[in-house]
Order: C-alpha cells, then sequence, then structure tokens
C-alpha cells in the first residue's frame, strides 16, 4: 500500500515536469513530434528506475553519515561526495543505454541525436536521485524497493507530460498563434496549463 | 576592456540570453523564484559556476580527448557546486535550506554545460571566463524579473519588505488580497512564457516562422 502510494504521488501530484521543472530543457526542445517524446520519455524512465534505486544503495550503504558503519567506520560521512558521486552514477549508466541504443535501434539513434548523451544532465534524472536523497532523511523512503518505485514513478510522469505535451504542440501547428509566441513561448505557457489543470491530483492519498 | 570583452560580457542579457533564447537551464530558474532573495542567491552562485567552469574547462581544452569530455565536465562542475554548496551552508543557512535541491541541480544545469561545449572548448581562458560571467548575469536576470512579479503579487514583499500596504487588505478593511496562484509552480512557467512574446516582439528576427 505505501509504494501503490507512493508511485501515484511520484507520477501525479509530484510530478516531475508541472510541480518542479525537472527536465524543462529537452522536455521544450524534444516535445515537436510525439513519436521522438515517446523515445524520449522512455530512455528517461529506464534511466531513472535504475540509477535511483542505484543511487538509492549508495548513499544508504557509502555516503550518509555513519553509513559507513558495517565497515567498521561508524563515525564518517561523507554525505560532501553526494553530488559528484550521483552524477558519476549516472553518466555512466547513460553511456551504457547509449551504447544499447545505438546497437539496437539506428532509427530512434539517429532522432533523438544530441539528446541521448544529454540525458545524463537532463536535471530530471539527477533531480529524482536528489529527492530521493532527501526523502531518505526525512524518513519516507525507507526501501530499496520504494526507491525503485520511486524511481518508476518519476520517470512515467515525466513521460506523460512529454508525450501530452507533443500532442498538444503537434496541433498547434494548424492554430493562429501571435507571430512572438511561436516556438517555446506557446509551449511554456501550455505547461503552465497542464500545470494547473494537474493541480487538481495534490491531497489525493490511498 | 576592449569591445569584444564588453560583447561577451552583454551579448547574453537580451540577444542571447540563455533562458528566453538559448532555452536553457529552465528548471531552476522556475523552481527558486517565489521570492526575491533566493533567486538572487542561485544568480550569483549559477554566476560563479559557469565562469570557473569556463575557465578551467577552457585552460584544459587541449589536453581533454572529446570522446571522454562530457565526464571530465562533470566532474569539474560537480566538484564546483560542491565548494558552493558548501559556502552557502556556511553563511545563508537559511537560504540553502529554501533553495534545497537546485544547488545540487546546478550541475544539471543546462547554461553551464551548454556554455562549456559551445565556448569554452573552442576559446581562450579569459573569453571563456568573461563569456561565463555574462551568461550567469544574463541568467540571473531573468530570475530576478520573475522573482519580482511572483514575490510581489503573491505575498505583497520584495525582499522581505512589505511593499503593498497592510491597511489594503481584505482582512484590514481593505479592498486588495493577494493572489496565491502566483505562489504555485505554474505561475512562473506562464510569466516565463510572456518575458519571451514581450522580447520577441521586441526583436523581431528571434521569431520563429
Amino acid at each position: 500500500m505505501e509504494s501503490l502510494n507512493i508511485f501515484i504521488r511520484s507520477i501525479f501530484i509530484d510530478n516531475m515536469v508541472f510541480a518542479f521543472f525537472f527536465g524543462m530543457c529537452s522536455y521544450i526542445a524534444v516535445s515537436k513530434s510525439v513519436k521522438t517524446a515517446l523515445g524520449l520519455g522512455a530512455a528517461v524512465t529506464f534511466v531513472m528506475t535504475m540509477t535511483v534505486p542505484l543511487n538509492y544503495l549508495l548513499y544508504e550503504y557509502v555516503l550518509k553519515d555513519g553509513a559507513l558503519a558495517w565497515a567498521g567506520l561508524p563515525d564518517v560521512s561523507l554525505d560532501f561526495l553526494t553530488f559528484i558521486v550521483f552524477i558519476a552514477t549516472i553518466a555512466a549508466f547513460v553511456q551504457l543505454v547509449e551504447m544499447a541504443v545505438e546497437k539496437f535501434s539506428p532509427t530512434l539513434y539517429s532522432q533523438l541525436g544530441i539528446f541521448l548523451p544529454l540525458i545524463a544532465v537532463n536535471c530530471a534524472i539527477m533531480g529524482g536521485s536528489l529527492f530521493m536523497q532527501q526523502q531518505v532523511d526525512g524518513g519516507q523512503l525507507n526501501s530499496l524497493w520504494h526507491s525503485v518505485v520511486y524511481g518508476l514513478g518519476s520517470g512515467l510522469g515525466w513521460w506523460l507530460a512529454i508525450v501530452m505535451m507533443a500532442a498538444i504542440r503537434e496541433k498547434t501547428t494548424y492554430s493562429h498563434i501571435p507571430p512572438a509566441l511561436k516556438g517555446p513561448g506557446i509551449a511554456f505557457i501550455i505547461t503552465g496549463l497542464m500545470g494547473i489543470a494537474f493541480m487538481i491530483f495534490s491531497g489525493i492519498k490511498l | 576592456m576592449s569591445n569584444k570583452s564588453v560583447k561577451y560580457l552583454t551579448g547574453p542579457f537580451s540577444a542571447n540570453n540563455p533562458v528566453i533564447v538559448q532555452i536553457l537551464g529552465i528548471c531552476s530558474a522556475l523552481a527558486v523564484t517565489v521570492q526575491l532573495k533566493p533567486a538572487i542567491v542561485m544568480a550569483l552562485s549559477v554566476t560563479v559556476v559557469t565562469a570557473f567552469a569556463n575557465l578551467v574547462m577552457s585552460l584544459l581544452r587541449n589536453g581533454v580527448p572529446s570522446r571522454i569530455r562530457i565526464i571530465i565536465q562533470l566532474v569539474v562542475i560537480a566538484a564546483l557546486v560542491i565548494l558552493v554548496d558548501q559556502v552557502l551552508k556556511a553563511y545563508v543557512f537559511e537560504i540553502s535550506k529554501q533553495l534545497s535541491v537546485y544547488v545540487g541541480l546546478i550541475i544539471t544545469n543546462c547554461i553551464v554545460m551548454g556554455r562549456v561545449e559551445a565556448f569554452a572548448l573552442a576559446n581562450k581562458p579569459w573569453p571563456a571566463f568573461l563569456d561565463g560571467i555574462g551568461n550567469g548575469l544574463g541568467y540571473g536576470l531573468i530570475l530576478v524579473i520573475v522573482a519580482f512579479f511572483r514575490e510581489l503579487l503573491g505575498s505583497g514583499t520584495l525582499l522581505g519588505f512589505r511593499i503593498i500596504s497592510e491597511s489594503w487588505y481584505i482582512g484590514e478593511g481593505g479592498w486588495y488580497s493577494n493572489c496565491g496562484l502566483m505562489l504555485f509552480p505554474p505561475m512562473a512557467l506562464i510569466i516565463v512564457g510572456c518575458i519571451i512574446w514581450v522580447h520577441r516582439s521586441q526583436n523581431k528576427d528571434l521569431q520563429e516562422k
């Protein structure tokens, strides 16, 4: 029940895009067609589902204050290294995914172009790990399974947002938008309105 | 300073603004703008990190093989961000609590990465340093504009000082009430959308066909 709650909350209420603006750069740049959006969303979800639990393990057993007790060093706290360890895990993992996509789906690879390596610097993925750390400190996330669920839910939330956005932007090609608003301008305003719509989910608890 | 250096510094303010023209670094630009003070601290932190990341990568540019440059950039940036985070925790603890994870997210802020990739790897250290400062300040400018509107309309204060008089509020027998929606995330997006609208109607060459 607890994990279902985390899952629903991370998709709808604490949605990466609408509540925290994570991953906005690629969200705005890649949401021009639904097909590319689906590809990038899948890649982000996959990377997030894997990196959040990996970083959870690293944080819980290496970095946290007193985490090295199992190695006989209960007084050591390495938490100042958190950022660098998290980003290294993510960058290494993205490199792996990039090689896999290049091998198995060259079409997707050429479509995603520069954005595949840039998943490493997609704030949604780093943000997922940092929020995981914050929730571990706050006591809301307390097992490996919860961190898997949290990573998956956050990734799906981001995926949902970018696909919805791409679908709307495909339609806006046919509408008369003031020339100065075309492109990023209207994308921001649409995202804002979608965010207001998503606010109806706040307060839901299972 | 020569004309060229001035251009590196001021170009990112309007014509080449990182947030509203290059669409970089938006995540943090929106999340920390509920109040003016954290927005200013964030802008300064990003400026410092961008400037020094550009400087360091520009010094290293001839020694770094291009295959592994992303990892090296991340390590340099992450080290700088850790320094900034420790300084913030030591001197302005309250604000660093408010900024929470967004300080860590400077690492993945596309402005830092984007400027290193696009500028520092192809230029000498001094122009790269100036470019970093310019882009950091251009980013800060947008942050301050968004935070100004959100704090003024959302809570009636600026930098924590009361601007809209207490006696105007409905509770005190007046007619005014704060726009609570301004404090919610979606309004930041809409304000940035409006800034882009105003900016592009002034600069016709940026408009999309």
